[in-house]
């Protein structure tokens, strides 16, 4: 029975999880203090809940995505677009949440714009959103007409800076909607459709599955994730940067779901691991900041843990290593 | 009424003068200005600031904006020199690929001036060069400190801009030499928070995390004034009082800085003035009235703004130049 319990979180993700947050530990003495301050929780570990939350929201969306051999590109922009939209509307006196459905709007007809090209005209998936990645920045900049848009609307900021029962907005919301999803695609056969496409389109249509009609939804949730992401990231800083905003967090994002053991080649996914590859991404940012190292070592120390976690990963490491193998007899 | 005040009168009376004999030597003579493009809101304000100061000296001024492309430049330049006008303004885009355009416009005897960023070109091929020192922006934000916090212990935790940038590298270096002096003031934690508020906010989370709650920080030094916003929420969101818990500097005055310095979130800013045309401006007017050759690289003031400096009034002068 506990074995059965233990099994399952016997793997690599969420051993370098631990390993990365052990490592920050031994920095930072203090870094698994958590107080509570204002009817909230503070410490380095809400932090990382809180910041990785984004880029956890980008990597629910593009796990999908990526099952389905597909990339996509342009979520950075999108949430650029939808944090422009939302900030926009409130300064011109629109009430919250209209502002808020017109930003997912948007980042719902963005993915389902990716979807029509990779899906209806065929168009590589990367190509395909590489035309979103480089004009929706420029469309939110014309939004928000070069200026850092700032709002004082209180619902807004709520949901970038807000917390719930203690907890930060964000994190609630990214919570939420890995369980929604998980639950989508693991409770109905929706999931297995997506891996059956990944694997093979033509099989997978021959064998009587809409292969069609599910990438453009998968395509449209990741363009909905993204503006769920942009309208936190707004809301945190309490203003739309265009110029700024999710930049090159679309990278990050498939960063995450390839830590998370999603195969880039499609077939096999799992949401919950993207979602602790974000916390792997974000407890190395957040370790690096605490840990008072000069900012030029940033991103060689990223680089270097990164490279640590996919070599856990890397298959040879699962022939050597026991653990993975027999979580894998426990599936058996 | 004091001599300083009277002495004061006397010299804004003289500016008042100069610049108005100034406006009307170069009315009415046609300059052409070559714009990088508008990638951040100092440039919009930069535009927009030296499309006023043309107006208020009677210059008509031909605009060209080169979208980031320095080919763009070139073809605005010799655009400038085939209309024949009386002098060209550029802000170059990037440092080197100047000599052709710039001989072309010497041999047609147009004073050419630079806009806030140098070039590697033989220094004969332009007038002046018209920039702000970014070392000393760090310096007069550091020296501020040392006099605001007068003798008491200061441990400062610095947002750097973008590693490697020069900006980050210059305001670091004039920051750090602004507190040499002082040995109760030292720099405790130095992060890059990539210029912006979402970064300038995570970093400082982090830093109030790793000291002590915040308690061990006496005052925060942002290299740019949008980092520091970020770091005010950061303090607030922290439930301490930016400001008085913890001191704000930071450098370029945008107009979102003066709101929180008028709201006491803020300590002050050194502005990096968006008004590069406006010296630009007199040195022509000196150079053609009798022939004064300006020095060859004017620098322009890096002032400094606190509370005192009517916070309220900066915002509304600077909210609608475009930052």
């Amino acid at each position: 029975m506990m074995r059965r319990i233990l099994t399952p979180l016997a793997n690599p993700q969420l051993i370098a999880l631990v390993g990365v947050l052990l490592v920050n530990w031994l920095l930072f003495p203090n870094f698994f203090r958590i107080t509570w301050q204002d009817g909230r929780l503070f410490g380095s570990l809400i932090d990382v809940l809180n910041r990785g939350a984004p880029v956890a929201i980008l990597a629910i969306g593009m796990v999908g995505v990526i099952a389905t051999k597909g990339v996509d590109l342009s979520v950075g922009a999108v949430m650029a677009m939808a944090g422009a939209v939302a900030a926009t509307m409130v300064v011109a006196g629109y009430p919250a949440p209209v502002a808020v459905a017109a930003a997912l709007a948007v980042g719902l007809a963005c993915g389902l714009w990716n979807g029509f090209l990779v899906a209806v005209l065929d168009i590589q998936p990367i190509v395909a959103t590489l035309v979103l990645m480089v004009a929706g920045r420029g469309i939110a900049q014309l939004i928000t007409e070069g200026f850092i848009v700032t709002f004082t609307d209180p619902v807004l900021i709520y949901i970038g800076t807000g917390s719930f029962l203690g907890v930060p907005m964000a994190a609630v919301i990214a919570i939420a909607l890995m369980l929604l999803v998980t639950l989508l695609v693991r409770k109905t056969a929706i999931g297995l459709f997506i891996e059956a496409v990944g694997v093979n389109r033509a099989a997978a249509s021959l064998a009587g599955i809409r292969s069609r009609m599910l990438l453009i939804l998968v395509y449209g949730l990741s363009g909905l994730c993204a503006a769920v992401a942009g309208i936190i990231i707004a809301g945190d800083i309490r203003g739309a940067d265009a110029n700024n905003a999710g930049l090159w967090l679309e990278l990050d994002a498939i960063l995450a779901v390839v830590i998370g053991g999603t195969s880039l080649l499609g077939g096999r996914f799992s949401v919950p691991l993207a979602v602790v590859g974000a916390l792997i991404i974000q407890a190395m940012n957040t370790g690096i900041l605490v840990s008072g190292f000069p900012p030029e070592f940033n991103l060689i120390v990223k680089a270097a843990l990164i490279f640590f976690v996919l070599v856990i990963q890397s298959p040879l490491a699962s022939r050597i290593v026991p653990v993975r193998a027999t979580a894998r007899e426990a599936h058996k | 009424m004091s001599i300083i005040t009277k002495l004061a009168l006397a010299a804004g009376l003289a500016t008042a003068l100069s610049s108005g004999a100034l406006a009307q030597d170069i009315s009415g003579k046609v300059i052409g200005f070559s714009q990088i493009g508008s990638e951040s809101g100092w440039r919009a304000a930069e535009t927009s600031v030296t499309r006023q100061q043309a107006e208020e000296r009677g210059v008509d001024l031909k605009f060209a904006d080169a979208q980031q492309k320095q080919e763009n430049q070139i073809k605005a330049i010799r655009g400038f020199i085939a209309q024949g006008v009386d002098a060209i303004l550029v802000a170059p885009v990037v440092a080197t690929g100047w000599d052709d355009v710039l001989t072309e416009a010497k041999e047609a005897e147009i004073p050419v001036i630079l806009l806030d960023r140098g070039i590697d070109a033989p220094e004969d091929l332009y007038l002046t060069s018209v920039a702000s020192d970014q070392v000393l922006e760090g310096r007069v934000a550091g020296e501020w400190l040392v006099s605001e916090v007068a003798g008491e212990d200061c441990n400062v935790v610095e947002l750097q801009g973008t590693v490697g940038s020069s900006p980050a590298i210059n305001r670091k270096q004039g920051f750090e030499e602004g507190i040499a002096s002082a040995a109760n003031v030292t720099i405790t934690q130095s992060q890059t928070g990539d210029f912006t508020r979402s970064k300038g906010k995570e970093v400082m989370e982090a830093f109030l995390k790793s000291s002590n709650g915040g308690a061990d920080i006496c005052a925060v030094y942002a290299h740019n004034d949008d980092m520091a916003v970020g770091a005010i929420q950061a303090i607030k969101d922290a439930g301490l009082k930016p400001g008085e818990d913890i001191l704000v500097v930071s450098i370029d005055a945008v107009p979102d800085i003066f709101t929180a310095i008028a709201a006491g979130e803020a300590n002050a800013t050194v502005e990096l003035t968006p008004n590069m045309a406006g010296p630009a401006f007199d040195a022509l007017a000196a150079y053609w009235a009798d022939g004064t050759m300006p020095e060859k690289f004017i620098i322009t003031e890096s002032k400094l703004y606190t509370a005192e400096n009517d916070p309220a009034g900066e915002y509304e002068r600077r909210k609608d130049l475009g930052y």
